[in-house]
């Protein structure tokens, strides 16, 4: 089985991508499922399940979804293996910017999309400078300037990527990317001793664990103050 | 060619010296370099303390890795030559039932404007995005494509600054607070052109001849009509674009002039696809490609005959205009 994960910020268009993706996958008689990591709500399983593909969700609720996702990835993986899939997608979105829920060895693809403005690609952590490929949607509704910029700049960051542009409505550029997508050689038996590709960010403070009173003898552990004084 | 290892072991400031383009790289990396530049590519990673790492993560390897890919790439870029796309070629493949598609080969020329007609799901999207994937018998048509009768170079699939074609959009989305000016000025430094003024001024000159009302380089893009952002963005795809294809999907009939916004692209040696139901702009074409089931059913080459039509055509067309432009005024409209 080949594992995949497709990260990016909310509603960048990673269903819609990876829904038309699936699509010409299947047509090479391959089996695919999806496993969708979110925080609270999330509607995309009901998406999955109509189109026929297999899929599991996990709802973080308060933690972060992509520790969330780092916790239940092995899992998953070995749900995958058990139904014998040609390749498990999991799909989670990055609230903060800053995880990225990419494992070394296990392909990366980051969804962005171009109305979230010609600076973002530089606001974004890991997500972006360490995927594989990046899929850029929503290219419809801007011009052809905007894409060329924008695409510029996402290269800039992850010059080692592999930029794709995907219509998430029509699926435009989607057969495309799943010709990028299954290898004998990625086969995964297992996630043990696999690494993240980038440290998680340590966010363990008092509020982390439920605490809700404001002032400084409330605080403990990873606490750090702004610089007020200029 | 500077090796990873050579990279580690340089000054920055030597880096920089050699290399200029490498200053975005690090402020689009939101990496600070002021009073670091003495130091060496690996010392510089390894200067970070442990909540710098955290707080921007920073992850040296990768970054020097990436810096290598950049310079390598942006080298390439800078030393490549112009290309020169003369013609592309389509190599027949097969209708969704399997036929093969009754044509040897087609090729299609610089200058020339070639539309694509065909019923709702019938392929022509599929035929563009062939082209732009240059398919090797490798899609869902088993298409072939040549460029310029030859076997194509993969960069056209995989690399961010080659492109095959542009696309001129239907909508525009300006999600930019900026003006005319800086909006060309942004597309015309990713592409790193040189003289830049002369360029983005060319640009807003030709825009406007096209366009029925003036704009000037400091009306904010937001603020545009749809007619003059249409125009601009005809303008800026056909001068600054680097892509040797333009594909249109219709171009709307408000606020422009169609024939000379063909005519501009034309004169900056592009080849257009158009995909299109307007006779009008059918009748422009040199050839049109009808899909039917998947596959190319006929290529028809517009006669002078058609083109008596298209007269009649365009005087239906600027009668309805004037009768769009009156009622626009506040006039009663009268034969
Ligand atoms: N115009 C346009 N809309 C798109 C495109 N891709 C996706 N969308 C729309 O954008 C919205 C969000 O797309 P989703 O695929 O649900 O995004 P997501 O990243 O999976 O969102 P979450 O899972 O909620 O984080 C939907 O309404 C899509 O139809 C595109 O290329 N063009
Ligand atoms: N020769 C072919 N063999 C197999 N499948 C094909 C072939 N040509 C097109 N298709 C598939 O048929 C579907 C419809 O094609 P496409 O989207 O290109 O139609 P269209 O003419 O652009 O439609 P519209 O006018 O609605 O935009 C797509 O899924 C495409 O991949
Ligand atoms: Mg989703
Ligand atoms: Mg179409």
């Amino acid at each position: 089985m080949n594992l995949i994960t497709v990260s990016g910020p909310p509603s960048s268009g990673k269903t819609a991508v990876i829904l038309k993706t699936i699509e010409s996958l299947k047509k090479r008689n391959l089996k695919v499922a999806v496993a969708k990591f979110d925080c609270l709500y999330t509607d995309d399983d009901i998406l999955y399940k109509k189109a026929g593909i297999p899929v599991k969700k996990g709802l973080s609720g308060a933690l972060c979804p992509d520790h969330y996702f780092v916790s239940n990835v092995e899992e998953i993986t070995k749900w995958g293996l058990d139904n014998n899939f040609d390749i498990l997608i999991s799909e989670s979105a990055g609230l903060c910017n800053r995880c990225s829920p990419y494992i070394k060895g296990i392909k990366a693809i980051c969804v962005i999309d171009n109305l979230s403005g010609i600076n973002t690609p530089k606001k974004i952590g890991p997500m972006l400078k360490s995927a594989d490929i990046v899929v850029i949607t929503k290219g419809d509704i801007v011009s052809q300037a905007e894409r060329e910029v924008f695409a510029s700049r996402v290269n800039t960051v992850n010059p080692a990527a592999t930029i794709m542009h995907i219509n998430g409505l029509t699926g435009q550029g989607s057969f495309e990317l799943s010709t990028l997508l299954y290898s004998e050689e990625d086969h995964v038996d297992s996630l043990k001793g696999k690494e993240l590709r980038f440290p998680m960010p340590a966010a363990l403070c008092s509020y982390c664990l439920g605490e809700t009173r404001i002032g400084e003898s409330y605080q403990m552990g990873n606490v750090r103050k702004m610089k007020l004084d200029d | 060619m500077i090796t990873l290892n050579r990279i580690k072991e340089t000054k920055i400031s030597k880096l920089i010296e050699d290399y200029p383009f490498l200053i975005s790289f690090f402020e689009d990396n939101d990496l600070d370099i002021t009073s670091k530049e003495n130091l060496e590519i690996a010392e510089y990673f390894a200067s970070f303390d442990e909540d710098e790492i955290e707080d921007k993560a920073i992850d040296g390897e990768r970054y020097i890795m990436q810096i290598f890919e950049f310079i390598n790439q942006m080298i390439a870029f800078l030393g490549q030559e112009e290309d020169n796309v003369q013609s592309i070629s389509i190599l027949p493949g097969n209708d969704k039932s399997g036929n093969r598609e009754k044509f040897d080969k087609f090729t299609i020329k610089k200058g020339e404007i070639i539309c694509i007609v065909g019923p709702t799901g019938s392929g022509k999207s599929r035929l563009l995005g062939d082209i732009e994937w240059v398919a090797q018998n490798d899609t869902p048509t088993n298409r072939k494509i040549l460029v310029n009768e030859a076997k194509p170079d993969t960069k056209w699939r995989f690399s961010s600054s080659d492109k095959l074609v542009a696309q001129l959009s239907q909508n525009m989305n300006f999600v930019m607070d900026l003006s005319v000016y800086e909006f060309v000025e942004l597309h015309a430094e990713s592409r790193m052109v040189e003289n830049k003024e002369d360029v983005i001024n060319r640009i807003i000159e030709k825009a406007n001849q096209l366009a029925g009302e003036q704009f000037t380089i400091d009306t904010p893009i937001t603020s545009l009509s749809g007619g003059q952002s249409r125009t601009l963005m005809i303008a800026d795809t056909a001068i600054l674009s680097k892509s040797p294809i333009i594909l249109i999907d219709e171009i709307e009939n408000a606020g422009i002039d169609r024939k000379e916004a063909l005519n501009l692209l034309l004169s900056e040696d592009k080849i257009v696809l158009m995909a299109t139901h307007d006779p009008i702009l059918a009748l422009l074409g040199d050839k049109r490609i009808v899909i039917k089931n998947g596959g190319i059913d006929k290529i028809i080459e517009t006669t002078d005959k058609e083109r008596e039509i298209l007269s009649e055509l365009e005087e239906l067309d600027r009668t309805l205009l004037s009768f769009r432009s009156r009622l626009r005024k506040g006039e009663i409209l009268k034969k």
